[in-house]
């Protein structure tokens, strides 16, 4: 039994609502004891480190600062958070004057995918599974900040990760060698210029179809939000298509025979179930 | 006639304040556009990432801060992984962002600063952000009522929108970090 803080984020608590389900429900199969961080504040996001570089260094120090005390390591599912949190220790350190309260920096910060992507628990994880992912091609898409930059992710192979796709492997998926592993999404102009995230979008979703991936898998809410509702119209050689995006936890879940998968995929726009009925994993 | 000014002053004030706000220093650019090639936002911008060096250089202060460049980049950190000389752009891109804000020239993209200000005041409200609030904050503002209303409605049947904000009680603490860091800044 592992503890540990978990910080969620605020699109866990909303339209992301299924990663956090997911997550929660293969910590429990994993023997990892979640702790919610009691009143953790949003980080800031993008908003925060666009306009003004104290709140985005403040926010995410806020939250450090209350975990602080159990003396625990914190894992954060949200890309963008776990971006911010590690910018912010970096910031804190170089750019004291911005504190509002002193950090002394004592907190050991994971990423999910990072987290659950290590040696130890990939044998855990393997020894677990139920109901092996035959058949199903995967393209494991990482996105941006799950890997850049490297100085704050600690990520080597930034420009073609392989840490996912190892992981979907151990789950006994199959997945894709292609080239937008690491290509950006737009992530939240697509409230501002839903124009530039249509377009990015469907060059990813064709891309991972092309090389003949059955699904994308991610572990940034954004990039699922964006990647599972900006699908109409995507046509490949005249032909209408889509692809189902999973988030990491959920194919955890199903491999591992989780009660819930259904309940979880249940809340994504584009059909989950289709693919997985049709290969017999559901 | 006095055509032949030359672009580059003597002393260049911008580029010196883009290097002690970013504490990057872009003087290292060789103009190579490895930055650009690999931005996956490019044909959204005026002024592609290596001209925005450049620019800077020259010291041109309101083309670089009016432009779309800025804002529409998405921070994604393709060009500051990939620059041979080590130039965090991305992080240039921030404090070019801050500082036309405190400019108070128009923005190149008027409603990028405008939702990120939304954001930030659902966040000020209520310590975290609430999504059905900030996108009804965002479309009071523009006036863009209808624009993905169907799909917000296929969201809400799905569980994933709430209709009512988080209470928390650590809605006091954010206020005060909001108070402490827009000391003298206009939003």
């Amino acid at each position: 039994m592992k503890d540990v803080t978990y910080y969620p984020g605020c699109s866990l608590h909303g339209t992301a609502r299924e990663y956090d389900e997911s997550f929660r429900g293969v910590s429990k199969l994993l023997d990892v004891n979640l702790h919610e961080l009691e009143d953790w504040t949003c980080c800031g996001s993008t908003s925060a480190h666009c306009t003004n570089e104290a709140l985005a260094v403040n926010l995410p120090i806020h939250n450090l600062r209350l975990a602080e005390k159990h003396q625990q390591e914190m894992v954060i599912p949200c890309v963008a958070c776990y971006s911010r949190f590690k910018s912010a220790e970096v910031e804190a350190k170089e750019h004291p004057e911005y504190l509002m309260e002193p950090y002394e920096g004592k907190v050991d910060i994971s990423y999910a995918l990072d987290f659950f992507a290590e040696d130890d628990f990939l044998e855990q994880i393997k020894a677990k599974v139920e109901r092996p992912l035959r058949g199903l091609k995967i393209a494991a898409y990482y996105g941006c900040l799950a890997v850049r930059p490297p100085s704050l992710t600690g990520v080597k192979l930034y420009e073609n990760p392989v840490h996912m796709d190892h992981l979907m492997e151990v789950l006994g998926g199959e997945t894709v060698d292609w080239s937008y592993k690491t290509d950006c999404c737009g992530a939240s102009l697509v409230m501002t210029r839903t124009d530039i995230v249509t377009n990015l979008t469907q060059r990813i979703l064709a891309m991972a179809i092309e090389a003949g991936a059955d699904c994308i898998v991610t572990g940034c809410s954004m990039c699922h939000a964006n990647l599972d509702t900006r699908q109409t119209g995507l046509t490949i050689a005249g032909e209408k298509r889509e692809i189902p995006i999973f988030y990491f936890t959920e194919l955890m879940g199903l491999a591992m025979g989780h009660k819930d998968v259904k309940k979880w995929l249940s809340r994504h726009i584009t059909d989950p179930i289709k693919i997985l009925s049709g290969k017999g994993l559901l | 006639m006095n055509n032949l000014e030359p672009a580059v002053k003597e002393t260049n004030s911008f580029l010196e304040e883009i290097i002690k706000e970013s504490n990057v220093d872009i003087r290292a650019c060789y103009q190579c556009q490895k930055c650009s090639a690999g931005c996956p936002v490019v044909s959204a911008m005026d002024i592609l990432p290596n001209q925005i060096v450049r620019q800077i250089q020259y010291g041109r202060r309101e083309k670089v801060l009016t432009s779309k460049t800025i804002w529409v980049c998405a921070s994604c950190h393709t060009c500051s992984v990939r620059c041979p000389n080590d130039i965090d752009i991305a992080k240039v891109m921030d404090s070019l962002r801050h500082l036309a804000l405190k400019s108070g020239l128009q923005a190149g993209e008027a409603n990028i600063p405008v939702f990120h200000a939304a954001f930030l005041d659902t966040i000020k409200g209520g310590g975290r952000i609430h999504e059905l609030s900030l996108i009804m904050k965002y479309k009071l503002k523009t006036k863009d009522f209808l624009k993905d209303a169907g799909l917000g409605w296929e969201m809400f049947r799905r569980g994933k929108i709430k209709i009512l904000p988080p209470s928390i009680t650590g809605g006091r603490a954010v206020k005060d970090i909001f108070n402490f860091c827009e000391k003298g800044e206009r939003r």
